[in-house]
């Protein structure tokens, strides 16, 4: 099935974006990117080794994916924005998943700070993917400033509750001018899954396969959740009754 | 690897003098080779030093990292002798001590996370058992009134790894182990595919064997075919001063996001950043909160007590997390023995009798056998 999707102007085959944090080890995560079977992969600047010593994270797949840097860790517009430009720098990309914490106990994004940063950054030529909230104002807001995507949350960072607002992401889905990227909250498949049928463009997960005692195989079932929900909401899902109707058909039978 | 052509005694030089690199160095001075140990700075001094001196192969288990578990029973198990030996040789304490490590949660998160674990290890027939907060509280009366559950491994426990490595040194000295210090080496003396000796500078020193045991600086040596996908990986740790009379902590204790080591001393330490920085080697205002609020969570007494020393290591990180043990893929003549990670106090014990035995014999012992350097050459090409 060629269903590409398409962020400003870039295709990906895959759907889902991998977080790269917390993992086992390396050796793990390489494995599980490859059995995500994912394009784009997140890395948090102020975490990542940026010294090129050799077997730093970046080193070990360079060339491999589409680098997505974060500015996790970040909490002021001034944070933010600076970080952004050594991702620039630092990694070649004028790409940036666009995170601003709020508090550190619910993690939540702080959405005045966002929208503030999302519009400087976007100005200073950079392909904004802002971490929002569920809530479809503020994600119109950020795809007024020309943000690339939006990625609201399923459900706070690593909590893996999954999608806790489906009206709410359903809505934003169905009125957003730009992707969507369901990011945060997943903690299994079926969530992964569940986020595709209510008409995200695509999913971005980290704890749900870093944190599984089988990282690799959760990655691919992952990737098989994602595929699922893609294809089942392209199908489109039949209406729900209230009664049972047979699926045979009644009428006609042998006897009668 | 073609064996050497076994001299009546055998020169080994040996790259790095950490507790890798010493362990072997005795175990091989022990059986009559010659031994050169050749250290960057001073023996000791690196992750030797910064370590916590943890032995705990049951609660350090996680997934993705089951195959490490074997190696790292083994070696716990062979603690005991080894510190008994060379407390016996040298007459310094290492500070072994047994009394078990106790890992506690107080929030419902915090808990539901420590169920899972002891369920994964339990799993993997670890000896662990449940406690409910008021039990773990009667083993630590200080830890956090809102403790509401711990996981106790009788087996698990600690060695004071500063006095390890000080004993070390004396047990080469005893065993009649020379140890160069301050000392680059420049180059591996390579000839027809062949390590015949080391490098440094101008000088050349020969040997029929070389183990690299560089801990996180092992890329670093020049001329290595293949260098050991081996980076630092910085930890930020710090230390309190305990009321000898009344300690606040009897057991390693393991926090959300903290470790809490006792001395006997009433030296308390609190570990540990896992950081991907190179070797940036600064202590951060981040990094002090961070140790600081995990440790007062868990054990609020800590706030009494007064600050003793800060200080940053850089644990030899393998890409895989374990450790790289054996003869080099791509250079006879070069053993590797590098790569422990968070485990280089509590696997010296095996790494010094497996690389020994394979320096002196060519036999490959079976507990070292998955952790070869030729595995990520096979991880390359799929």
């Amino acid at each position: 099935m060629n269903d590409p999707l398409k962020i400003a102007g870039k295709s990906f085959q895959s759907r889902l974006f991998l977080g790269s944090a917390g993992y086992p080890n390396q050796q793990v995560f390489l494995d599980s990117l490859a059995a995500s079977g994912s394009e784009i992969l997140t890395v948090s600047v102020r975490r990542a080794d940026l010294t090129g010593y050799g077997e730093g994270l970046l080193d070990l797949v360079a060339g491999k994916v589409w680098l997505l840097p974060n500015t996790a860790g970040c909490s002021t517009v001034k944070d933010a924005v600076l970080t952004a430009q050594l991702a620039r720098e630092a990694m070649d990309t004028n790409w940036i998943k666009l995170e601003l914490i709020g508090d550190r106990e619910t993690l939540y994004p702080d959405v005045e700070q966002l929208l503030r940063a999302a519009d400087e950054l976007v100005r200073e030529g950079f392909v904004v993917l802002p971490y929002c909230t569920d809530d479809p104002i503020i994600c119109r807001r950020l795809a007024d400033v020309g943000c690339a995507a939006v990625m609201p949350l399923g459900a706070p960072i690593g909590t893996g509750l999954g999608i806790l607002n489906h009206y709410n992401i359903e809505t934003i889905c169905r009125n957003s001018t730009i992707p969507v990227v369901l990011d945060a909250g997943i903690g299994t498949a079926s969530d992964a899954a569940l986020a595709m049928e209510l008409g995200c463009d695509a999913v971005l997960l980290n704890t749900a396969v870093s944190k599984s005692n089988d990282p690799v195989m959760m990655a691919a079932a992952m990737r098989a959740g994602v595929e699922g929900g893609r294809m089942a909401r392209l199908a489109g899902r039949i209406p729900k009754r209230l009664r049972a109707e047979a699926s045979s058909p009644e009428l006609g039978l042998i006897g009668t | 690897m073609t064996l050497l052509h076994r001299p009546d005694k055998p020169r080994v030089a040996i790259i790095g003098g950490g507790i890798i690199g010493m362990a072997i160095g005795w175990r091989l001075a022990q059986s009559g080779a010659s031994v050169d140990i050749f250290d960057r700075a001073t023996a000791g001094q690196g992750a030797t030093r910064a370590a916590a001196g943890m032995l705990a192969a049951g609660v350090e288990a996680e997934p993705g990292e089951q195959r490490l578990l074997p190696l790292c029973l083994e070696s716990q198990a062979r603690w005991p002798g080894f510190a008994a030996e060379l407390e016996v040789l040298t007459g310094l304490p290492v500070g072994l001590r047994t009394e078990g490590t106790l890992v506690v949660a107080s929030t419902r998160d915090e808990v539901e996370l420590l169920r899972a674990n002891y369920e994964f290890q339990r799993g993997l027939g670890l000896d662990l058992t449940w406690l409910s907060g008021a039990a773990a509280k009667e083993k630590e009366p200080f830890l956090n009134p809102r403790t509401a559950a711990g996981v106790f491994s009788a087996k698990d426990g600690q060695v004071d790894n500063r006095l390890a490595g000080a004993a070390l040194r004396v047990a080469l000295e005893k065993t009649g182990a020379r140890l160069h210090e301050g000392v680059d080496v420049t180059g591996l003396d390579v000839q027809t595919g062949r390590v015949t000796g080391l490098i440094l500078g101008e000088r050349t020193i020969p040997a029929d064997t070389v183990v690299l045991a560089a801990g996180a600086w092992s890329r670093l040596i020049p001329g290595q075919a293949s260098p050991p996908p081996v980076r630092p990986v910085k930890g930020q740790m710090m230390s309190l001063s305990m009321d000898l009379g009344n300690p606040l902590l009897t057991h390693v204790v393991w926090a959300p996001k903290c470790y809490l080591v006792p001395r006997a001393d009433g030296t308390l330490i609190i570990g540990a950043t896992t950081e991907e920085k190179g070797f940036d080697a600064q202590m951060t205002a981040g990094g002090v909160l961070a140790l600081l609020d995990a440790a007062w969570r868990a054990l609020p007494g800590v706030e009494e007590l007064p600050v003793k020393e800060m200080w940053v290591g850089h644990r030899p990180g393998c890409r895989d997390d374990a450790p790289i043990l054996g003869p080099s893929a791509g250079l006879d003549g070069l053993v590797l023995a590098t790569g422990h990670h968070r485990n280089g106090i509590l696997l010296a014990p095996i790494t010094a009798d497996a690389i020994s035995c394979l320096v002196l014999t060519g036999r490959v012992d079976p507990h070292i056998a998955p952790f070869g350097a030729g595995r990520f050459d096979a991880a390359r090409a799929a």
